[in-house]
C-alpha cells in the first residue's frame, strides 16, 4: 500500500530525512519511534504534503500512484489521513461544516455524488460515539480553546469521519492523560481493519500498550536504524535509545 | 485657496442655491449654510498633510470636472438588478442626489413618523432643521461635511415621534448614474428618533456605468432618551468612484445605537463615524467590514466621544485586503473625565492576501476620567499558512480553504446584522468576491 524508498527531505537546505525506506501492507500498525529531533514528524508531514520540505531524492508509492506528485488536498482525497501533532485552530468554521466539506470535496474529486445532509448527520452520530466526542464541541469552531484532550480526540473522529487507507498518527499521545489515551486509542482500535494501516508516530512506548503495533522502527539522523516487532518498543522503554544511537554516532565520528 | 475646477465648480452651486432662495434666507439652518461656505472656502479639500487624511488622497478627485446637477430620472426596470432581493421597507430612491417620486414607495410608513425630503423640509418644516440641522457636524473643521452643509441638494428627513416604533426599515437608495459623464451629488440626511421610539434605517449605494462619481454625504442622526436606531450603510460602487461619507450620531441618556458599514466595493472610500456619547447608560456599537480588491481603497475613522458616565460603545471592525488595494482604520476613543465607569472597546481586524495590498491602522484613545475599562486592539496579518495546510490534508483544495477562512472572518460582522434579507444578499456577494 506504502512504499517508502531512498527518501531524502530537506527544510531551509538542512537535510532531515536522509534516505528513508519503508513498506506497509494493508492492515499493518507501524510506530515509528526515536528520540526527539530525529526525523520523525518531518515524514509525517513529508507524507501528507507539507510544503515547508523540499524532497530532494527517493519516491513514495501510495496505492500505486506517486505521492510525492500529489497536492495535500489530493493525498487525503486518495485516502491518508495526518492527525496532527498540533491541531489548528481554525475561528469560525465549526467541526461539522468543516467535515461535511471536506467529505464532499473528496467525493468530488473521486468523481462520487455528495453525500446528502441526512446521511452526513447519521455518519456523525455514529462516529461522535466512536470516540467519545460531545456534540456541543463538534458545533464550535475547530479546535478554537478545545483543551490538549479534545483537540486529539476531534483528531480521530475526523480520521473515523473521513475513513482513510492509511493513518498517520503524528504524537496523538503528546499531552495527553491517561483515560483521554485510552479513548484515543480505543478509536483506533475499532477503526482498524484488513484494509486500513496505520503509522504510529511516537517518543514513548506507553501509547503502544494500546495501539499494538505490528512493527516497530527506531528514526534517527533520518533514517530508520532498527526495526522489529513490538518487543523492540518494550526493550526501548526499557534501556532507552541510547545503547542504539551510541553506535550510530560512532560509526559517523569514524567516517 | 487653490484655484481648481471643483472647487469653484461647488462654488457656483452655492451661489445659485442661495440666490434660488426665498423666505427661508434667513433661517437659522441656512445661517449655518452660509457660515459653512466660508469655512470650506477656509479649509479647502485637505491633502495628505492633513493628519487625518494622511492616507486618503484626493488629490484626482479635485482635479476631476462633474456634472453637479446631473438631474435624471431612471426607468425602474434598469435598477431591478441593484436591489437586495427580497428587502422590504420604506423606500427612497436618489438618482443623482435627486429625490425619485416615481421609483420611492412610502406605503409602510406607518405610525407617528414624518418622512421628508431635504428639499421640502426646506419649505415645510423649517423648524426641525433649524433645531438639528448641522448641530452635530464640525463645519469649521471638516472641509467636506462643511461642503455638504453649504451645497447639500436633497436627501431625507426623518423624524420619528416619541414612543413610536417603525417596524419596517428606512431604505435610502442611493444611486449614481454614470452611464454618459463624471456625475457628482451632495446628499443630506437628517434622523430625528423621539423619545424612546425605535427605526431602522439603511443607506445603500450604488454606481450605474464606469465614469466617475463624487458622491459626498452627510447623516446626522438624534437618538433621543431610551430611543433606538440601527444604522446600515451598504457600498458597491464602481472603481471610479469618490465617496466620502460622514455620518454624525448624537445620543442621550440610556438610548442605543447600532451601526453596521458594510463596503464591498468601491474605487475610494471614505467613512467618518462619529459618535457623540451624551448620555448616561446608553449603549453603541460599531460594526465595519470592507473587502477591498484591485486598487480600491477604504479609509474609516470613527469616533466614540463618552461625555457622560456609566455608559458602553463596542466596535468591531475587520477587512480582507486583496490585489493592491489599501485600506485605513482610524478608530478613536474618548473618555471625558465625567464619563466614569464607561466601558469601551475597541477591535480592528485585517486579513491581507497579497503582498501588494496594504493595511494602516491608527487606534487612539484619550482618557480623561479615572475608572473605566477600555481596550482596543489592531491587528495586521496574512492567513496562516498552517491552517490552511491542515484544511488542505482533510481534503479541501487550497482554495477552497483559503475562502473558508475568509468567510469565516468576514462573519463575525455579517452575522451582526440583524436583517435577514440584508445579511443573506452580503453573504452572497461576499462569497462571489472572496471566492
Amino acid at each position: 500500500m506504502l512504499k517508502i524508498s531512498n527518501l531524502h527531505a530537506s527544510i531551509e537546505d538542512k537535510e532531515i530525512l536522509r534516505g528513508i525506506n519503508l513498506e506497509v501492507k494493508p492492515g499493518e500498525v507501524h510506530a515509528i519511534m526515536g528520540p526527539n529531533g530525529s526525523g520523525k514528524s518531518t515524514l509525517a508531514s513529508v507524507l501528507a504534503g507539507r510544503e515547508d520540505y523540499e524532497i530532494t531524492e527517493g519516491s513514495v508509492d501510495f496505492m500505486n500512484k506517486d505521492l510525492l506528485d500529489l497536492a495535500p488536498e489530493e493525498r487525503a482525497a486518495e485516502g491518508i489521513f495526518l492527525a496532527f501533532q498540533y491541531p489548528v485552530e481554525i475561528p469560525g468554521v465549526n467541526t461539522i461544516n468543516f467535515l461535511k466539506t471536506a467529505i464532499n470535496q473528496i467525493k468530488k474529486y473521486r468523481g462520487e455524488e455528495p453525500m446528502n445532509a441526512a446521511s452526513f448527520l447519521k455518519l456523525m452520530k455514529e462516529k461522535a460515539k466512536l470516540v467519545k466526542i460531545d456534540d456541543q464541541l463538534l458545533r464550535r469552531s475547530l479546535n478554537e480553546g478545545f483543551s490538549g484532550g479534545e483537540k486529539k480526540r476531534n483528531e480521530i473522529f475526523q480520521m473515523a469521519m473521513l475513513e482513510p487507507v492509511l493513518g498517520l498518527l503524528d504524537e496523538t499521545d503528546s499531552g495527553l492523560d491517561i483515560d483521554a489515551l485510552r479513548i484515543v486509542a480505543d478509536g483506533v482500535n475499532q477503526l482498524k481493519n484488513k484494509d486500513r494501516s496505520f503509522v504510529v508516530i511516537t517518543h514513548y512506548q506507553r501509547l503502544l500498550d494500546y495501539i499494538v503495533p505490528d512493527y516497530v522502527h527506531v528514526l534517527y539522523k533520518g533514517r530508520i536504524v532498527k526495526s522489529g516487532t513490538k518487543d523492540l518498543a518494550l526493550e526501548l522503554e526499557e534501556k532507552g535509545y541510547d545503547w542504539i544511537t551510541e553506535s550510530i554516532d560512532a560509526n559517523e565520528t569514524v567516517a | 485657496m487653490s484655484e481648481n475646477n471643483l472647487q469653484s465648480q461647488l462654488t457656483e452651486v452655492y451661489n445659485d442655491l442661495q440666490s434660488s432662495l426665498n423666505g427661508s434666507a434667513s433661517e437659522a439652518y441656512n445661517q449655518r449654510r452660509i457660515a459653512a461656505i466660508d469655512s470650506f472656502n477656509k479649509l479647502g479639500f485637505p491633502t495628505t498633510k492633513h493628519e487625518e487624511w494622511k492616507y486618503s488622497n484626493v488629490k484626482n478627485l479635485v482635479k476631476g470636472a462633474y456634472n453637479l446637477s446631473a438631474k435624471k430620472s431612471l426607468q425602474s426596470e434598469g435598477l431591478k438588478s441593484l436591489e437586495i432581493p427580497g428587502l422590504e421597507g420604506i423606500i427612497l430612491y436618489f438618482v443623482n442626489g435627486y429625490f425619485q417620486e416615481e421609483l420611492s414607495d412610502l406605503s409602510l410608513a406607518e405610525g407617528k413618523i414624518s418622512i421628508q425630503t431635504f428639499q421640502e423640509a426646506q419649505s415645510n418644516n423649517p423648524e426641525i432643521l433649524n433645531k438639528h440641522f448641522s448641530k452635530y457636524s464640525k463645519d469649521s473643521e471638516e472641509a467636506f461635511t462643511a461642503l455638504n452643509t453649504a451645497v447639500a441638494n436633497d436627501g431625507v428627513v426623518v423624524n420619528v415621534e416619541a414612543n413610536a416604533t417603525i417596524e419596517h426599515p428606512i431604505i435610502l437608495r442611493m444611486i449614481t448614474d454614470v452611464t454618459q459623464e463624471n456625475v457628482a451629488s451632495n446628499i443630506r440626511n437628517l434622523v430625528v428618533v423621539g423619545e424612546n421610539a425605535e427605526v431602522k434605517i439603511a443607506e445603500i449605494f450604488r454606481t450605474l456605468g464606469e465614469h466617475s462619481s463624487f458622491v459626498n454625504t452627510v447623516t446626522e442622526i438624534v437618538v433621543a432618551k431610551s430611543a433606538r436606531a440601527d444604522y446600515y450603510k451598504i457600498q458597491d460602487d464602481n472603481n471610479s468612484s469618490y465617496h466620502v461619507g460622514t455620518t454624525n450620531v448624537y445620543q442621550e441618556d440610556k438610548s442605543y445605537f447600532y451601526a453596521a458599514t458594510i463596503t464591498l466595493n468601491g474605487g475610494f472610500t471614505r467613512n467618518n463615524l462619529n459618535l457623540d456619547l451624551n448620555g448616561e447608560y446608553l449603549e453603541s456599537f460599531m460594526y465595519g467590514l470592507y473587502i477591498p480588491n484591485e486598487k480600491q481603497h477604504v479609509d474609516n475613522h470613527t469616533v466614540a466621544d463618552h461625555r457622560k458616565p456609566n455608559s458602553v460603545s463596542n466596535e468591531l471592525y475587520k477587512g480582507v485586503l486583496m490585489d493592491k488595494s489599501t485600506g485605513v482604520f482610524n478608530g478613536k476613543i474618548f473618555v471625558r473625565q465625567e464619563a466614569q465607569q464607561t466601558n469601551a472597546y475597541q477591535n480592528c481586524r485585517n486579513v491581507i492576501t497579497s503582498d501588494s495590498a496594504t493595511m494602516n491602522t491608527k487606534p487612539q484613545l484619550e482618557i480623561w476620567a479615572d475608572d473605566v475599562k477600555c481596550s482596543h486592539g489592531a491587528t495586521t496579518g496574512m492567513l496562516n499558512d498552517e491552517a490552511i495546510f491542515y484544511m488542505q490534508s482533510r481534503g479541501i483544495p487550497k482554495e477552497e480553504a483559503i475562502k473558508m477562512q475568509l468567510l469565516a472572518f468576514a462573519d463575525d460582522v455579517v452575522s451582526q446584522i440583524k436583517i435577514e434579507t440584508i445579511r443573506e444578499y452580503l453573504t452572497e456577494i461576499i462569497h462571489e468576491k472572496l471566492g
